[in-house]
């Protein structure tokens, strides 16, 4: 067991560490991020003088070194941009976008659960077959462009809410978000609603997936012969019983959610992580670049590593395969 | 009648079933029609600059210029006939999905295949890379790459090709380590036929049927992952306007309410995806021995 959890824990450093050489490297290659920092009238002298500022005139695999060195003392580097650690960049736009993606969370979980069980609870039904035919629609539609249609339909055809940025900031119990005022509830509905499309669109498969297996279960046949109504087989042995899988596939789904928000955040200018990396991107500015990568590769890594042993205390099954391994 | 077209027959027999699936796949072979021949059904060259002019900029669905042409679905800024467009835009989004999804299904079956023959440390490896990928989402894989190295027709193609192969990789696996316990691979060993005609002669054809699932829902994923990254202005470069682009093109006039720059690209790309989605859910379920 011991031993499993130790190989999986030096994957995991040997993905980040090849992920880090393929990142940094990478980057390094694209572009000239002098050209687009300096005054295009200075001198020759200039450029160098900038050149040798960045580092950048020392040899690729050096300057990696300089970076893994640092890196590992919690310096990711400086932004050329904002000449602000690249780190203090990404985490002050973190909470943004983690309220985003637990707001959306929660908006696809009310909508998705009820529907996929009755989805699944009669999956003849005609409202069944639309919503099946719904969920088909929205896999296939492009995040981004449901969102420009929900800001020219909500925003600026029927005004009814804001399009862009982060509303006021509220504070409560010392944590600070825009899901604690009105205003900043009005802005975070529509992105929030945008990100959510997918996932409910998953969760409805998910959800009705389950209940088509539980309800052939013996103890749904036994809690029917009980006299019970079907009222409470549903809220309460159908419920209880989807929602295990549900609950480890969401933890998994936030992260994706974290991810896709960088779409999302472009489309609502909502100012996130998300959008810092895009815009970084268009301004070559490489040590925000490498740092968002290699921030939100180790939080997927270790979000992985944490699912899979908690799921070999959870499933002796999946213990000993690893064991055998 | 030859057993290939008994077999064609059956296939139809059991795919005819579903009346929504035909449609869509009327629809997709439709869309692929004006894809191909999108020089020769479109009513101008939008990107033939003596025939474009200024003049015509931002006119909304169903106006005449003064010449009396008549644009459909309006124009975009440049004064582009927005149907022109979206003809050569879904042209470049189904090349780009269509190739990258092929490549990845070649790299995919070879590693997924090898690995179920030759099992061992390499099929370990091999397993636990897809895996590895597999618990990144796509779009993070995507962006890693071309944050990496640049935007770019090949940059996105291999991009997607790195997105997908992965889930190839698995399902050849997955088929071929039940194909392998087979007589007929026995027969095959025994003929000492060499490992490579036995993978991909005798294995592979036997594997299709589910790769050819993954294959059809992987390829819309690909177009809507192009859009998506192509509107972000990571993927594919102006000079190759796919219909993520000119969404793209059309966020900027939304908020003064030309919507149809904007929307109807959108909806061209809709239309392709789902119908691609439908046809491979369908699929999904013929060959899914558990329904049956």
């Amino acid at each position: 067991m011991l031993e499993y959890i130790l190989k999986r824990f030096g994957q995991s450093f040997l993905v980040l560490f090849i992920m880090s050489i393929l990142v940094f490297v990478g980057v390094n290659l694209v572009g000239d991020p002098v050209e687009m920092l300096i005054n295009p009238e200075a001198d020759q002298a200039e450029v160098e003088r900038v050149i040798r500022e960045l580092g950048l005139d020392k040899p690729v695999s050096e300057q990696y070194w300089y970076f893994l060195t640092n890196a590992l003392k919690g310096d990711l580097g400086s932004s050329f941009i904002y000449n602000e650690p690249a780190l203090k960049l990404i985490l002050q736009r973190m909470p943004a976008t983690l309220e985003l993606a637990l707001f959306s969370l929660f908006i696809s979980l009310i909508i998705a659960i009820p529907l996929g069980i009755y989805a699944g609870y009669k999956p003849n039904s005609k409202a069944s077959k639309t919503i099946m035919a719904g969920s088909i629609l929205g896999f296939s539609m492009p995040t981004f462009w449901v969102g420009i249609i929900f800001i020219m339909f909500f925003a600026v055809y029927l005004g009814w809410l804001p399009s862009t940025g982060r509303g006021e900031i509220g504070s409560f119990l010392g944590i600070e978000s825009s899901l604690f005022t009105l205003n900043g509830l009005s802005h975070v509905f529509l992105p929030a609603l945008n990100l959510a499309l997918f996932k409910i669109s998953s969760v409805i498969r998910l959800t009705r997936a389950g209940t088509r297996e539980i309800i052939l279960q013996d103890y749904i046949t036994f809690a029917r012969a009980k006299g019970l109504s079907e009222k409470r087989i549903v809220l309460v042995h159908i419920l209880k019983n989807i929602l295990i899988p549900i609950v480890t596939v969401i933890g998994l789904e936030f992260g994706s959610l974290i991810a896709f928000s960088t779409v999302t955040e472009t489309v609502f200018a909502w100012p996130g992580m998300g959008k810092l990396i895009i815009d970084s991107i268009y301004n070559l500015d490489r040590p925000v670049i490498v740092a968002y990568l290699m921030i939100i590769v180790t939080f997927f890594v270790f979000l992985n590593l944490a699912v899979d042993i908690l799921y070999t205390f959870l499933d002796p099954r999946v213990r000993l395969k690893g064991m055998n391994q | 009648m030859s057993s290939r077209d008994q077999n064609f027959k059956n296939f139809w027999r059991d795919f005819s079933v579903n009346k929504i699936a035909v449609f869509a796949l009327f629809i997709f072979l439709s869309i692929l029609f004006v894809a191909i021949f999108a020089p020769l059904v479109s009513p101008t060259d939008p990107y033939d600059l003596n025939s474009v002019s200024i003049m015509n900029s931002r006119m909304p669905p169903m106006s005449e210029d003064f010449a009396g042409n008549l644009y459909v679905l309006g124009t975009d800024g440049a004064g582009r006939d927005m149907l022109s467009a979206i003809f050569y835009g879904l042209r470049v989004s189904l090349g780009v999905g269509v190739l990258s999804g092929v490549f990845a299904l070649i790299i995919g079956s070879i590693f997924g295949i090898s690995a179920a023959f030759f099992r061992g440390k390499y099929e370990t490896i091999i397993m636990r890379i897809v895996d590895i990928q597999l618990s990144f989402p796509s779009i993070l894989v995507a962006l890693i790459i071309l944050a990496a190295f640049g935007k770019g027709v090949e940059k996105t193609i291999i991009a997607l090709i790195l997105v997908q192969w992965a889930y190839y990789a698995r399902t050849a696996r997955a088929s071929a380590l039940v194909e392998i316990n087979k007589e007929y691979i026995d027969s095959a060993r025994c003929l000492a036929f060499s490992n490579t005609r036995i993978m991909f002669k005798h294995i592979l054809p036997n594997c299709l049927a589910p790769l050819i699932v993954v294959g059809t829902l992987q390829t819309a994923h690909a177009i809507s992952l192009e859009a998506t990254l192509s509107f972000l202005g990571l993927g594919l470069p102006i000079t190759e306007p796919s219909l993520g682009l000119l969404i793209g093109n059309g966020f900027e006039y939304m908020y003064s309410g030309d919507f149809w720059i904007s929307i109807f690209p959108g909806i061209a790309l809709l239309i392709t995806v789902a119908s691609i989605n439908l046809v491979g859910d369908h699929l999904r379920d013929m060959f899914n021995p558990r329904l049956q």
